[in-house]
């Protein structure tokens, strides 16, 4: 950007600042309170009105939840998201002026056991967000990471969306939504379920041994990331809920791309980041909290009593360095620091981002990441950055007599827990495996291809996460499972492939 | 000679982690022989309330950016960041905007 415009509008500022009772630029008569963008000083009641109508338009705007349609609420405790639930519930109240017309329910992934913290700690966080989520009277589900190991298959395996719903739909799903008492939607349901689900002290060790096994603070924030996402959908659709409301604010979402970009996501950028996600087909995510910067969101829920709970993370009281999220972190809180329009010209570029491999009737047929679901962005043509990346990666891995280079040094060679494919090699001395030469060794087929066949399945982002790995052994069952099938099914498809009349088609064959 | 002010700090989104997970400090700052400005105010922090890692709080003499400050509800960006001159009372609360604190 300019940035000697930039500079001078700062200074231009700072000289103005000094005088205390500057008056609010929106009704021009009480003093302002909070600064929003450059030059924009709003007073305590404009900058609230103006803060609850955003979110309202926002959703209007959007026109993606429909009335009567239950939707999900992830609230990770912190400040967006409880920002997010506090607006939920004034835009479901009955005075609201522009009333919400949705059924919410809230899910909280306590990630506790990823962080290492005592059981202790967890029923404290968890009673305390449960007291937050009762008060709001809506049905909530306090989901433990480790549910993740007992995920079925199917969360990795895209639903057809309901139905492709056109504007003239949601008309008529506001008239039948008027026409039923919209009185019933609010039922509190009865929330039996008053105490905090136990988690095995096992699955919180395999959740351990999982986030062990990456051995980056970026990948396992990316791991993370992913296998929340996984939770949330599953949640989704076994409670019924057909959209799930992400809190992501602006800034983060600024962060979020440009990190996405750091790690070789630039395909999925238009779904990591803009204000809906329909990777899964059935749950659709939509972010309302897009157009919020941290900073309104922060004020707003300290000037207007918005709980919130403070929840370690993976990155809490870490360096700038620590990983890329962190170091982009830092990178764009500083330069917002500096030059205020930072965070909105980011956003503004995602914005203007198009999601690919949508509008065309392919967008069910194409291959996904087994991981982040994704289109796979691997399928290019041979003149591709990412092919060239590979060929050299192959050269790099060709075999030099005696020399073992190929073996990807692993810190810490863990005996495998669970090896799914791993029949092949019955010696368990790597030695052993690794002096038997010719392409194809017996080791060589049964540890290494875990990381290699799992790639082919995987986008080039998740590519990146698996190499920071030391094993993919501690995957959880239903990411090796269908990654199983899926290999099966690729190998039956090849094998039939000079039967096949037309490929692509083979399930609307209809005769 | 400015007599000794008392103020009240508060901490939030993670900040609190810095000063051993307590939110709120009643403070009394000594007598000097100027009034009390926000600059000061952040060193003096540092020297008597910050349990660890500095350079997550403050960076050069003002906070890190992401850390927002609000002087008696107000933002400090109206009152002239660290040139606002302490009064006895005022408010002052630090909230972090960064993930993970
Ligand atoms: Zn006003
Ligand atoms: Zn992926």
């Amino acid at each position: 950007m300019c940035q000697v415009d930039e500079d001078y509008h700062g200074d231009l500022e700072r000289a103005e600042v000094p005088n205390v009772s500057k008056k609010c630029v929106k009704c021009k008569e009480a003093s302002a309170a909070v600064v929003i963008r450059a030059g924009d000083a709003y007073c305590r009641g404009c900058f609230k009105e103006y803060f609850i109508h955003k979110f309202r338009a926002m959703l209007g705007k959007n026109r993606i939840i429909f009335p009567g349609e239950k939707v999900l609420l992830a609230v990770s405790g912190g400040p967006s998201s409880c920002s997010m639930l506090s607006q939920v519930q004034k835009g479901l109240s009955r005075n609201a002026h522009k009333k919400l017309r949705f059924i919410p329910g809230i899910v909280y992934i306590d990630e506790g056991g990823a962080l290492g913290q005592s059981v202790e700690e967890r029923m404290k966080l968890g009673a305390e967000l449960q007291a937050m989520f009762k008060a709001t009277g809506f049905p909530f589900y306090i989901v433990p990471l480790e549910q993740v190991l007992d995920l079925p298959s199917s969360v990795v395996v895209m639903a057809p969306s309901s139905s492709e719903q056109p504007g003239s739909a949601y008309k008529s799903a506001v008239n039948a939504f008027i026409q039923s008492d919209s009185s019933t939607c609010l039922t509190p349901q009865d929330q039996e379920d008053t105490s905090l689900p136990e988690v095995q002290e096992s699955h919180t060790r395999s959740l351990q041994h999982l986030i062990a096994s990456v051995k980056t603070l970026t990948a396992r924030q990316d791991l993370l990331n992913t296998l929340r996402q996984h939770l949330f959908v599953h949640t989704a659709r076994t409670e019924g809920y057909s959209k799930l409301m992400l809190g992501d604010s602006c800034t983060r979402l600024a962060i979020k791309l440009l990190t996405s970009i750091s790690l070789g996501r630039g395909a999925q950028l238009a779904q990591d980041t803009g204000f809906s996600d329909s990777r899964y087909g059935d749950i659709i995510s939509v972010r309302p909290m897009r157009d919020y910067s941290a900073k309104e969101i922060s004020y707003y829920n300290h000037m207007f009593s918005v709980p919130s709970v403070f929840i370690p993370s993976l990155d809490t009281k870490t360096t700038d360095k620590s990983s890329i999220q962190r170091l982009t972190e830092t990178f764009v809180t500083k330069l917002q620091g500096d030059f205020p329009s930072t965070v909105s010209t980011i956003y503004r570029t995602s914005e203007k981002l198009q999601t690919a491999c949508r509008s065309s009737s392919t967008a069910n047929h194409c291959e996904r990441c087994l991981l982040c679901m994704c289109a796979l962005d691997t399928a290019v043509e041979n003149a591709s950055a990412f092919h060239a990346t590979l060929i050299s990666e192959q050269f790099s891995q060709t075999k030099v007599p005696g020399a073992t280079r190929t073996q990807i040094p692993r810190q810490n060679p863990v005996t495998p827990v669970l090896t799914p494919t791993g029949q092949h090699c019955s010696s368990d001395g790597e030695e052993n495996c690794g002096r038997k030469e010719g392409g194809g060794g017996c080791c060589y087929s049964a540890k290494q291809p875990q990381t290699t066949n799992l790639k082919t399945l995987l986008c080039y982002g998740c590519q990146m996460t698996i190499k920071d790995m030391s094993s993919v052994e501690y995957f959880p069952q239903y990411i090796l499972s269908e990654a199983q099938r899926r290999r099966r099914r690729s190998q039956m498809k090849e094998e039939i492939t000079e039967f096949l009349l037309d490929d692509d088609d083979d399930d609307d064959e209809g005769n | 000679m400015a007599a000794p002010i008392t103020i009240h700090l508060e901490f939030g989104g993670g900040a609190e982690l810095l000063f051993s997970g307590v939110k709120k400090h009643h403070m009394t700052l000594p007598s000097q022989s100027q009034p009390w400005d926000m600059k000061q105010l952040l060193v003096w922090i540092q020297q008597n309330l910050l349990k660890e890692r500095p350079e997550l709080f403050v960076q050069g003499d003002s906070v890190r950016p992401g850390i927002l400050v609000l002087i008696n509800d107000a933002d400090w960006e109206l009152l002239g960041e660290l040139d606002y001159q302490l009064q006895d009372k005022d408010n002052i609360v630090f909230i972090s905007t960064l993930h993970g604190g």
